[in-house]
This record gives C-alpha cells, structure tokens and sequence, in this order.
C-alpha cells in the first residue's frame, strides 16, 4: 500500500471511521466512544500515512494499542485497511466476535498482543523494539498511550528502559485528551508539566494538534530522524472529537450513545 | 518411571546441586544453541544465575533494572517480535508483583514467555517473611495458559529448562536457593504432565515438590523401618497435573499426603485434593504452611517450625492411614 499523505484524504477516511466508531458503539449498546474520537486521527493518519504493512520489500512495522479502550478505533481502521470485512465491525463486543470489547490478539489478526488494561503497551513495545534491532529486520514500533494511562507506575520503568537501550525506532503517540473516567486529568491526578517529565526520562517530544495529519505526519517524521533516542509525540486533542455533544465531556468516556445521540452524531459526521 | 534412588538419606556426601545454579548453567549452554534465545533480568542477575548468559550473549541479556513489571511486558514484546525470552527475577517479585502483567499479556495472550523465578519458598531464610514466595505456584496455577513446574533437582531442572525452551507458550518455573540432593539421572527427561513414581509403596503415597520430593523418600524409609509400604510421587510438574498418577496412586494405596514449601492452599495439596474430590475421594493430609506468612531464621529452622520435615511427613502419613483405616 502506497502511504496515504495528503491531509485532505486522511481527513476524509477519519470522518469515515468515526462514523464507524459511533455506528459500532451504539449497536453495541457499550463502547468508549470518547476516546476513540479522540485518538481517530492519529490512527488513522500512523495505519494510511506512516506505518509499513510489509508490503513488498519494506519491513512490517509493529503497532501496540496501550489504550486498549480505544479498541473500535482501531478495528475501524484495520477494516479499511482489509483485515476483515467491514460488516463484521458491527460485531463488535458480541458473544462469539472476534471484535472484542478491548483487542485480543487471541481473537483478531492485526492485534499483536492483547490489551485493555492499562500501563503496559510501552514495555510490549519496548521487547517488540528489542527484538527488532536484534533481528536487524530495520523494523519501527509504534504504541499509542492514553493520557489518563500515564498514571501507572509501568509506563515510567518502560520510558526509562526504552531510553536505556536507545530505542530511537520506538516512537509513542500521547493521546492528550485531557479526561478520564473520573473527571479531568488535572483534577483526578495532575500529568504536566508532561512534556518536560518525557524529556527528563531521556526522549525527544513533538507536541502537535492531534486531529491535524499534517502535524502528525510531520512530527513523526521528526521523531524518527534521531535512531538514538525514542521519541513521543504528544497529541492534544479533544475526547470526543467530531461530534458536538460528545466532545470534552467526562460523560463520554464509556458510554453508548442514545438513539437521539447517536442520530445526531452521524448528521454531524455525514459528508461535507 | 520408577527411579532407581530409594532414600537420598542425610548421609554425608550426598550429592547436592543448586536448581537456580542448574537453570542459569542451562540457559548459558542453551544461548549458544539457540540465538533466538534471550534472557531478561530485573536487578538480580546474580541470585537467579541469569548472569552465567549474561556473561556470554551480552547483547541478548537486557537487565530492565528494579521492574518486574516492566520485566515482564519487555519479555512479552521480544515474544510477538520471534524470541525466547526467559525472564528471571524472585518468585514474589515475578508471580507477585507482576501477576497482572503476566495475566494481561502473557498468559492472556498466550506468548511464549518463560518465567523462571527463584527464591521460592521457606528456605530462602534469613532475609524472612518479605522474600518468601509462598504463594506464587497459587497465583501461577490459577492462570489460565500457564505450564507451572517446580523441579526436585538439579537434572530435573536442566531437563525442565530444555525442554521450555523448545515449547511454545507460557511456562512457570520456580527454583530454590538453597542446593537440594540428586535425585535423578544426569540424563533425565521431562516430560508435560507427567508425574514421576520415585519408589513403589501400597499403603499410602507421599507426594511432593521441589526439596519436599526428597523429604518425602527420607520418610518412605522411616516407614519402611515401621513396617509401612510407602509409595512416593514427584509432581514437578504442577500444571498440568497428572491427574491419571494421583487417582491411580489414591486407587492403589487409599491415603495421601502431599508436602509443598508453599501456603497449603493453592498449590500442590490443592491440586491433588481437586483431583481426589473430583474422581476418587481418599484421605489427604496436606503439609504446607498454614494461612501465615513467613520469617527469618536458618532454612532447616523454619522447615521445622512450619512442620515440614521428614519427621512432619511420617506423622502426617500415620494421620491418614487411620483416617483410611476408619472408613
């Protein structure tokens, strides 16, 4: 697959997936429909605009989603990308589907590894790297972290390991949305001053608007021009983002939409 | 498989060897086998022997530092990315700290992770209670996914590393610190799910894991000199559990007791009372340490003051052979 860089088209395909994303949650009744929002452009615009699919002579890269939560985002995604038929995405977290309610590597192909609960993507991709560099295979590892997520303990022995073995073809994705299941992350448990905390364990960071493919795009080619230190580009974006009564509110985190919500948020997200 | 050893006896000049000793001397000869084979270490290389592999394959060795957590998520990537990883820390550090770890990742995504703890048990001594993994076969055998083993010595642990290596999934292995006696062949083959029979016996079976193995023979002899025919199991292998050799052992000889260095729920005596219960209810005595936590002092110290000596397992057999005789 030819990556995918104009800004317009990513916009594009992430409109369609986060009607996919509501269509998916609200037919499941349940779902964490907030930060999948959130976290759509940066998947979408890393799976169609960076990552390698193995296609060809390039390399395969890897791709760990830490917020496992942010799981219909990214069968979203990898059903456009033609893991599976779209149709099964309205599967998703029933009895018997491999979509299940957080990524499961045992159930989907695409998952390399089983998440949901929270703080340890970064060390699975830390090992991923590891086994990359010894491998020679010239490999990348991405993770996508949740803000709320870098509460635990584990993220930081990872971000000390990862800068340890100077893994410079890891780069995180920060999903700064600024909420989570309690509140604000500034109320529940205060992250910044975040950017200097990831620089003072030893990595490089891009800020960004994460909702933006061209500053994604350009951060990450940033990131990973140094093949010393891993770097993570820290997304600020909206939970919810997409649709009005959705966005930056605490509600949303793990909620299915009504059908009034719901109706309301594909009108929103219908073609331009 | 009967062995050929009667009782390892406490005569001076046994031959001891160490299990984390064994594993780490493995793991070395296995690195230049295998070059997928790497080894992960949380600040401890040198109790867990992880540092003979250390030494060799520096560039397969990755010491994440004071993190078991981190440890075992690390080992869990290099997994999906082709490698063997074989993780080591402490037995409460590993299957404590980290369970969720293991849970989450590597059991849940059944990867091919080995955890090779050491320090199980009492008889880690004198650093006490906090060092005394008494849980960890409990916390690893709940799990599903996960092969739990336990080795009575040193050729059963090399055997055990082995054939880990060369399996694909999950595996538990606890070591010990202190040396224990040779029971088996240099030779020795282990074998999933297969219990070991160590010396034949009909009126009650002793069966153990880990240094308990060679505890329970010492009181097959002490039996013995009583008149009393003892049959003695080594169930290194915890899960799976061979479950056929306990029913056949309950069958044949009507009364068991089971010895651990471990909590006396969760682990070997729960294991085979769910067998017994499920299939062929007999009279068990479960030897273990009672809902309490450990202590410091001299590992013969403590295996006395919990009650798991060769003279607790004599008495523990004579308690089940009256309860058999009184049914």
């Amino acid at each position: 697959m030819e990556p995918i860089t104009d800004p317009g088209r990513l916009r594009e395909l992430a409109r369609q997936v986060r009607r996919d994303i509501v269509e998916m949650i609200y037919r499941a009744g349940s779902g964490h429909v907030g930060g999948s929002l959130s976290a759509a452009d940066l998947l979408v615009t890393l799976f169609f605009g960076r990552l390698r699919h193995g296609n060809g002579h390039e390399p395969r890269d890897y791709f760990v989603l830490s917020k496992g939560h942010a799981a219909p985002a990214l069968y979203a995604v990898l059903a456009r990308l033609g893991h599976f038929p779209p149709e099964q995405l309205l599967t998703l977290r029933r009895f018997g589907s491999p979509l299940q309610g957080h990524p499961d590597s045992g159930w989907l192909a695409g998952v390399e590894v089983p998440t949901g609960s929270l703080g340890q993507g970064l060390s699975v991709a830390n090992g991923l790297a590891l086994a990359a560099r010894l491998r020679g295979t010239g490999q990348r590892v991405y993770v996508l972290l949740g803000d709320g997520e870098v509460q635990e303990g584990q993220i930081w022995e990872a971000a000390m390991t990862a800068a340890h073995y100077r893994l410079g073809h890891l780069t995180a994705m920060l999903d700064r949305n600024r909420l989570q299941i309690d509140g604000r992350t500034r109320e529940v448990m205060r992250l910044e001053p975040l950017a200097d905390k990831w620089r003072a364990f030893g990595w490089q960071v891009q800020e960004v608007d994460g909702h933006d493919p061209a500053a994604i795009l350009t951060g990450l080619r940033e990131l990973e021009k140094d093949p010393e230190r891993p770097g993570i580009l820290l997304a600020h974006t909206v939970k919810g983002k997409g649709v009005s009564i959705f966005e930056d509110q605490v509600k949303f985190h793990g909620v299915a939409p009504t059908t009034e919500e719901y109706e309301q948020a594909m009108q929103e997200l219908s073609a331009p | 498989m009967a062995g050929k050893v009667d009782s390892g006896g406490q005569a001076s000049g046994v031959q001891k060897e160490s299990t984390r000793v064994e594993y780490g001397k493995t793991l070395a000869e296995l690195g230049g086998q295998n070059p997928d084979i790497v080894v992960l270490d949380a600040d401890l290389s040198g109790s867990t022997q992880t540092s003979r592999f250390a030494q060799l394959y520096p560039e397969r060795f990755f010491n994440v530092g004071i993190a078991e957590q981190d440890l075992m998520g690390t080992a869990a990537g290099l997994a999906v990315g082709g490698k063997i990883p074989f993780a080591s820390t402490f037995a409460i550090f590993a299957a404590g700290r980290a369970w969720e770890q293991i849970r989450q990742t590597i059991a849940y995504g059944h990867l091919n992770v080995k955890i090779v703890a050491s320090h199980g048990g009492l008889t880690v001594g004198e650093d006490g209670g906090s060092h005394q993994a008494l849980e960890d076969l409990a916390l690893m055998r709940v799990l599903p996914n996960m092969v739990v083993l336990v080795p009575a010595d040193g050729p059963e642990t090399r055997a055990m590393v082995r054939w880990a290596a060369a399996y694909d999934g999950p595996v538990y292995i606890r070591t010990s610190r202190l040396p224990f006696p040779v029971l088996f062949p240099p030779d020795h083959q282990f074998h999933l799910g297969q219990g070991t029979v160590l010396r034949e016996g009909t009126d009650v079976t002793l069966a153990g894991i880990g240094l308990m193995v060679h505890f329970c023979l010492e009181a097959a002899a002490r039996l013995q000199s009583e008149g009393l025919s003892a049959r003695v199991l080594n169930l290194s292998c915890l899960k799976p559990l061979d479950w056929e050799l306990v029913l056949e052992s309950a069958r044949r000889t009507g009364a068991m007791v089971s010895v651990e260095e471990h909590l006396v729920t969760g682990g070997l005596g729960s294991a085979i009372s769910e067998v017994l219960t499920d299939m062929y209810p007999v009279p068990l005595e479960r030897l273990g340490v009672k809902d309490i936590f450990g202590q410091s002092g001299k590992p013969e110290e403590l295996l006395r003051h919990y009650g798991l000596t060769p003279a607790d397992i004599v008495a523990a057999a004579h308690r089940a052979l009256r309860r058999k005789q009184a049914r």
